[in-house]
């Protein structure tokens, strides 16, 4: 199936057509989320602040789902050498990252009003910190190395050492955590979450999550196309030098 | 002992771009092969595929000894030597450490070492450091581990342009010695090499090979 | 394979001792660090001693970077590794020997120092023994690490701060657990959990580094 798949022409044939339908869809999920948010009950403790959740739990979430596809994503690309693999990795990479500042900038703003500070060091948004300098790294080695098939692979190789340094870099950083426990912030974690707030929640998520999709085909069609173009051109000049 | 080259219907690719295609070879013990082309054709994309450094796009490359195939042996790591356009010195270091190494990391014993730095006359300038010597000295040392460590499937890469004309006459030798010993030797080269040679001549695919491809 | 592995080793620490300065540079670099603190922080020794574990690990990580450009790319452009790849040893193990030998003529260096270097930062010279083994252990896992991004950037034309920024992030786990160690040794909480993880991270770096950094270098090669 997914090699079936990885042919880019025939990627293109099946998802083309398919992609408005995703971002319309996008944009409903969006619609009826948001109008959730707002009609959602304010949190007893957090008040109205508590609406920026809302966009912070799943962007966050997919700040990581992003990361752990693009390692899927290089890994293909690396073992079965399928350039559609490649492609998408690439194009999954600055979606991601942007999750990621939205997700720090959510978590800020939220932090304001209810620790009282802008960025406050605790394991989890260290952690996301970190998150999100792997994809600077990821992309900044995607745009230093000028051949495509080289790109392709030294990022693959990249973002497999992040996949599996990971969760020991989370691991380090709460253990730093701990060790340096005493900040006197309520913990994000509070009390179990009331059902008219999972709802607004998890339509968000998915709102998110068909978002992404849609910006995934969209990026993956693009750079197919300018790999096609990039590719004819050498073709037609390759041409008129020889024979 | 025959040893025997056979490249099928090789085709490579730079990057997205197809240099040739349907290149065929039989090499055997005592054949030297002179590899021409123009520039940008793929003469050292070609002598690096057969060292087994890059996978061709297409087409095989096997080695058979005495009849039998050998299925899985780097060519480079057990029968070949690959000399390319860089020589591999660094500036930093003498002459006599660069051979050494070339020597121990090879393979190689103390006596070999010795007869090629007498053989290609490099006496004079192992205690130079490397940084020092011309660019047809720089040559005549990297050309030592070819004597050092005996391998039977010489790869070169425009190895006699650098050199002078006694050198050069030196290194001719050298090569007739190699070839009536039983060795292979593929050559790119742009003048004939003075000897009898079998010439293996790359172009350009056709169109049409590009858009198969 | 053992003699290849000896002369390549050999060479390669011979060259970073001969190779513009070489452990030098990192050096100078590290002491000039270290310099550089209690003139941005105040000589108070009272503030110096408590941050002095810190922002050590934090100098011994950017030293380590210092002469991570040049592990791969001056062979790789002298086509060394047409030599290289003509012997016994796979990459990897070429990676391995390489980054080996950058540990022992630079991070072994620093790691020596680093007692040193705490000492006059305000640190008790009893934690000198522990401070030493550490950075023994870190020095290792930076120097690994390190190869990861020399190889992964490779031929690209930005070297050094794409390395810094490749390689960074991954040096969190041994910052945080070697300073860790040094605060909880100076605050007499136990120290066997922060040793036990920072040894635990070198022996992952030695295991999983080397394979990536082949991976990188083959990559780069063909």
């Amino acid at each position: 199936m997914i090699s079936w798949l990885a042919n880019p022409e025939r990627f293109s044939r099946i998802f083309t057509p398919i992609r408005p339908y995703v971002g319309v869809a996008a944009a409903l999920m969006f619609m009826w989320g948001l109008y959730l948010c707002f009609a959602s009950p304010e949190d007893y403790q957090q008040g109205d602040t508590v609406r920026i959740m809302y966009m912070h739990v799943p962007a966050a979430w997919m700040a990581m789902a992003v990361y752990l596809i693009m390692g899927i994503a290089s890994f293909f690309g690396l073992i079965w050498r399928h350039s559609l693999a490649d492609v998408a990795a690439k194009a999954a990479a600055p979606i991601g990252a942007a999750f990621t500042a939205l997700s720090l900038l959510t978590g800020s703003l939220w932090g304001r009003p209810m620790w009282g500070t802008w960025w406050e060091w605790d394991g989890r948004m260290t952690s996301v910190l970190v998150l999100f300098l792997f994809y600077i790294g990821y992309m900044a080695l995607h745009a230093a190395i000028e051949d495509e098939t080289r790109a392709a692979k030294s990022t693959a190789i990249l973002a497999m050492i992040g996949l599996v340094n990971l969760p020991v870099i989370k691991f380090s950083v709460d253990w730093w955590n701990t060790l340096h426990q005493g900040a006197s912030v309520v913990r994000a974690d509070g009390p179990s979450i009331a059902p008219d707030m999972l709802w607004p929640l998890l339509v968000m998520a998915l709102a998110f999550k068909l978002l992404f999709v849609w910006l995934w085909l969209l990026r993956i069609d693009t750079e197919l196309m300018a790999r096609r173009y990039r590719a004819l051109r050498a073709r037609l000049s390759f041409a008129e030098e020889g024979n | 002992m025959t040893l025997s080259l056979n490249v099928q219907d090789i085709a490579l690719k730079k990057g997205h771009k197809l240099l040739v295609s349907n290149v065929n070879l039989t090499a055997t013990s005592g054949d030297a092969i002179s590899l021409t082309g123009a520039n940008g054709v793929g003469k050292t994309t070609f002598l690096r595929c057969l060292a087994g450094f890059t996978p061709p796009h297409r087409g095989s490359i096997q080695l058979v000894e005495n009849d039998s195939q050998l299925d899985g042996v780097s060519i480079i790591e057990n029968y070949s030597h690959y000399l390319g356009h860089a020589e591999a010195l660094n500036p930093a270091r003498r002459v006599d450490q660069e051979l050494q190494f070339h020597c121990d990391y090879l393979g190689g014993t103390d006596l070999s070492l010795r007869e090629a730095i007498a053989r290609l006359r490099l006496g004079a300038l192992l205690d130079l450091e490397t940084r020092m010597l011309s660019a047809g000295q720089r040559k005549r040392v990297s050309l030592a581990r070819l004597l050092m460590v005996p391998r039977p499937i010489w790869l070169l890469d425009e190895v006699l342009s650098p050199l002078d004309i006694a050198h050069r006459a030196l290194m001719v030798d050298i090569m007739q010695a190699h070839l009536s010993g039983g060795g292979i030797m593929v050559c790119a080269v742009h003048d004939p090499l003075p000897f009898d040679t079998r010439a293996l001549h790359l172009t350009r695919p056709s169109l049409e090979e590009i858009g198969n491809a | 394979m053992l003699k290849a592995s000896l002369a390549l080793l050999k060479r390669d620490i011979g060259l970073s001792w001969s190779r513009g300065g070489g452990p030098i540079l990192a050096v100078g670099f590290y002491l000039t660090l270290m310099a550089m603190i209690p003139l941005s922080l105040g000589p108070e020794t009272q503030v110096l001693a408590r941050v002095a574990p810190g922002l050590t690990w934090l100098s011994l990580a950017l030293a380590s970077l210092l002469s991570l450009e040049r592990l791969f790319e001056r062979d790789y452009e002298d086509g060394l590794f047409d030599i290289l790849r003509g012997g016994k040893l796979p990459l990897e193990a070429i990676a391995l020997i390489k980054c080996l030998a950058q540990w022992i003529g630079t991070g072994l260096i620093l790691a020596l120092l680093t007692p040193m270097v705490m000492i006059i930062l305000g640190a008790p010279v009893e934690a000198a023994g522990l401070s030493l083994v550490a950075a023994v252990l870190g020095s290792l896992s930076f120097a690994l690490i390190g190869g990861v991004g020399a190889s992964l950037s490779l031929g690209s034309r930005k070297g050094g701060v794409l390395i810094a920024l490749l390689v960074l992030p991954f040096y969190v786990p041994p910052v945080i657990f070697g300073a860790g160690l040094m605060q909880a040794y100076l605050t007499g909480a136990p120290i066997t959990q922060a040793l036990g993880l920072l040894g635990a991270y070198s022996l992952f770096a030695l295991a999983l580094c080397p394979i990536a950094t082949g991976a990188a270098l083959r990559s780069a090669l063909n």
